[in-house]
């Protein structure tokens, strides 16, 4: 065991994924730091979101390592054990339980029971109640509390996603084009939203736009066809032949 | 507990059918046996029989919407766990008819004598206990749910995929039983029934009291479903109805909260059976039918599913029709049932009870925001 590996929240080493013969993933190494937060561009069809889909448990890997914690392999584990390791996600297309209400969303996620017979004899504490209003209110949702998720808006309902990731309160939060669709203003308020929960927490992201990025103000990994074609900060990277080529060559 | 009952208008409905579910229950086994035929009042013996056995329906309907209005699953096969308790009651009642069968074997039913069988088969024994009866009436079919359930919900089979085999696991159990040799009396199914409990079950006494026993059931099962639904089970089961891969990923399992619901409901489908199956007297292979839990599935959608009181009155509802069509126009109930499933689907897509709700809401909406509006001007002024 390598100590880049044990000291590390996340350690990808030499992951491979071929779906039919097409390698989305090709030879992937990644080490994200605890306490970290990290940008991840590429242009469409890099492998994003697979990436995502592995640490998740949602792809299994054909070859390569993928640790948590130094210890804990994740690819032999499911979506539900990862999820309660402490690893949240937030989707691409944003997916909330639309017929409950904001409130019972934030519910459902907060940590603490998660058993059939458990959740059938739950009966929810003050606790609970004071942690909800307090994600409320870093969501700016506190006014639509027992609306249904349904009738929000689009970047609501991102906002709601990203509430309940932190009432899960994992320690490695994965976000995928969280800003996508999004108004300008929306925009400004999701990166201070996500460098909020970075202070607390690691974080990976994955974003198109490229000026969401320079809000951030991360350390930025440029993803191409399934591996890491540079890494460092956005002005490093973005001086990089490979990444303007491969940008370019789109 | 108790005053979040009060407060949400879903959890009212619910409370107040219970309460006439348990006054239904007194009353009119009371104006059956109580009252003199040409009293006014008096409530027929035909119409005791007719809605015990709609009460029965009731309940299988309202077991379907747990599974298919609060978990999504579409199940196409509930008849057969309705069916699996009847046989259960079925063969205690054959068992008590002893010697005064057709060739008077006090231990073998009249159809093994008929097939040359010298001793009772394994899984008849037992049958003569009706409290042995009853629990396999519920054990039965929970564990076929168990076994199916744990396959097919591990396995990820949803949607189509899952309606369609659970139509096969009826029709499989349908072609089973036809079979003599299965020892269920093949197609003829059991029937010639005497006594339950030592009571005779044509006595009018005896239905008044297997009517007063459904419409208890049925409350209770609903007190049931409720104390599920209003739980934080509850909103777990309508997560997995809304994005189940999504909640995975929030840390529940969802193959675990599917095979709850499903067991329990087969059980209240499996008590359903051996409600009705004293009450007509009959069991054969035909409640195994697939055109059978299709219904069911009519039932629910009409009287609005995820509401829990829907499925009931849909129940009551369409069975109601059905009688009456049958004997006024037989040839046009079909087209009718047909007919009503399809104006349900366009134009009320969430069934009777889902629609007063919700149009309910939007009136509350509009008047709270016309108050809103007339709070507002009265505070510009
Ligand atoms: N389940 C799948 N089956 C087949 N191909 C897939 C699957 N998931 C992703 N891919 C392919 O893998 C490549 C990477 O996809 P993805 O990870 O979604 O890219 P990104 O998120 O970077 O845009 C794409 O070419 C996509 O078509
Ligand atoms: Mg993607």
């Amino acid at each position: 065991m390598t100590s880049e590996m044990t000291h590390s929240l996340l350690y990808l080493d030499a992951v491979n994924v071929a779906f039919d013969g097409f390698r989305a993933i090709n030879n992937l190494s990644l080490t994200i730091e605890r306490g970290e937060m990290r940008a991840i561009i590429g242009p469409n069809g890099a492998g994003k979101t697979t990436m995502m889909d592995i640490i998740t448990g949602k792809t299994r890997p054909d070859s390569g390592q993928v640790y948590f914690e130094g210890a804990i392999d994740l690819s032999r584990q499911d979506e539900v054990e990862i999820a309660r390791l402490g690893i949240g996600r937030k989707f691409q297309k944003p997916t909330v339980f639309e017929s409950h209400t904001v409130n019972d969303n934030l519910e459902l996620a907060l940590t603490g029971t998660r058993g059939v017979f458990a959740t059938l004899f739950h009966r929810p504490g003050a606790g609970s109640d004071t942690r909800i209003n307090d994600i409320l209110d870093t969501i700016r949702l506190t006014a639509r509390r027992d609306e249904l998720a349904a009738d929000l808006s689009h970047g609501q309902k991102q906002w709601l996603e990203i509430g309940m990731l932190l009432a899960q309160d994992p320690k490695l939060l994965l976000v995928d084009e969280p800003v996508a669709g999004m108004t300008d203003a929306e925009t400004r308020e999701t990166a201070r939203l996500l460098r909020e929960i970075a202070s607390e927490r690691s974080v990976i992201v994955v974003e198109h736009d490229m000026g969401f990025v320079r809000e951030l103000d991360v350390k930025v990994t440029v993803l191409a066809e399934g591996s890491v074609l540079a890494e460092g900060s956005l002005d490093h990277v973005s001086a990089d032949e490979n990444v303007i080529e491969s940008y370019l060559g789109r | 507990m108790i005053s979040r009952f009060l407060f949400t208008g879903a959890d009212r409905k619910v409370f107040w059918t219970i309460i006439v579910l348990l006054a239904v229950a007194v009353l009119v086994p009371a104006l059956n046996l109580l009252l003199p035929t040409d009293h006014p009042f008096h409530v027929p013996n035909q119409i005791v029989s007719l809605v015990g056995k709609y009460l029965t329906y009731a309940m299988l309907a309202l077991a379907l919407d747990l599974v298919w209005g609060y978990c999504g699953i579409l199940s196409l096969g509930h008849g057969a766990f309705f069916a699996l308790g009847g046989y259960a009651m079925g063969m205690y009642l054959m068992r008590q008819i002893g010697t005064r069968g057709v060739y008077g074997n006090p231990v073998l039913p009249d159809f093994m004598v008929f097939l040359d069988w010298d001793r009772l088969p394994w899984f008849w024994y037992g049958f003569d206990q009706f409290w042995f009866a009853s629990l396999m009436a519920i054990a039965v079919p929970g564990l076929l749910a168990f076994a199916f359930g744990w396959l097919a919900f591990r396995s990820r089979v949803t949607g189509v995929y899952l309606s369609i085999i659970t139509q096969a696991l009826t029709y499989a159990l349908l072609l089973a039983f036809f079979r003599n040799e299965m020892g269920f009396g093949g197609n003829n199914g059991l029937t010639d029934f005497k006594d339950i409990l030592g009571f005779s079950v044509q006595a009018d006494g005896t239905r008044a009291a297997l009517f007063a026993a459904s419409a208890i059931a049925l409350a209770l099962f609903l007190a049931l479903c409720l104390f599920i639904t209003d739980s934080k089970l509850g909103k777990v089961m309508v997560a997995v109805r809304d994005a189940e891969s999504r909640l995975r990923f929030v840390g529940y399992r969802v193959e675990h909260v599917k095979l709850f619901a499903f067991v329990v409901s087969a059980m209240m489908a499996g008590v359903a059976g051996a409600l009705y199956v004293p009450q007509v007297g009959i069991i054969n292979p035909g409640e195994f039918a697939p055109a059978n839990s299709i219904e069911v599935v009519i039932w629910a959608a009409v009287g609005g599913r995820g509401t829990l009181v829907g499925p009931i009155l849909g129940a009551i509802a369409v069975n109601g029709g059905k009688s009456y069509f049958t004997a006024a126009f037989p040839e046009f109930w079909l087209f009718a049932l047909g007919g009503l499933f399809v104006a349900v689907t366009l134009f009320l897509p969430k069934g009777i009870v889902g629609s007063i709700s919700s149009f309910r809401g939007r009136m509350n909406t509009q008047s709270a925001l016309r108050s809103q509006k007339i709070a507002d001007m009265e505070a510009a002024e």
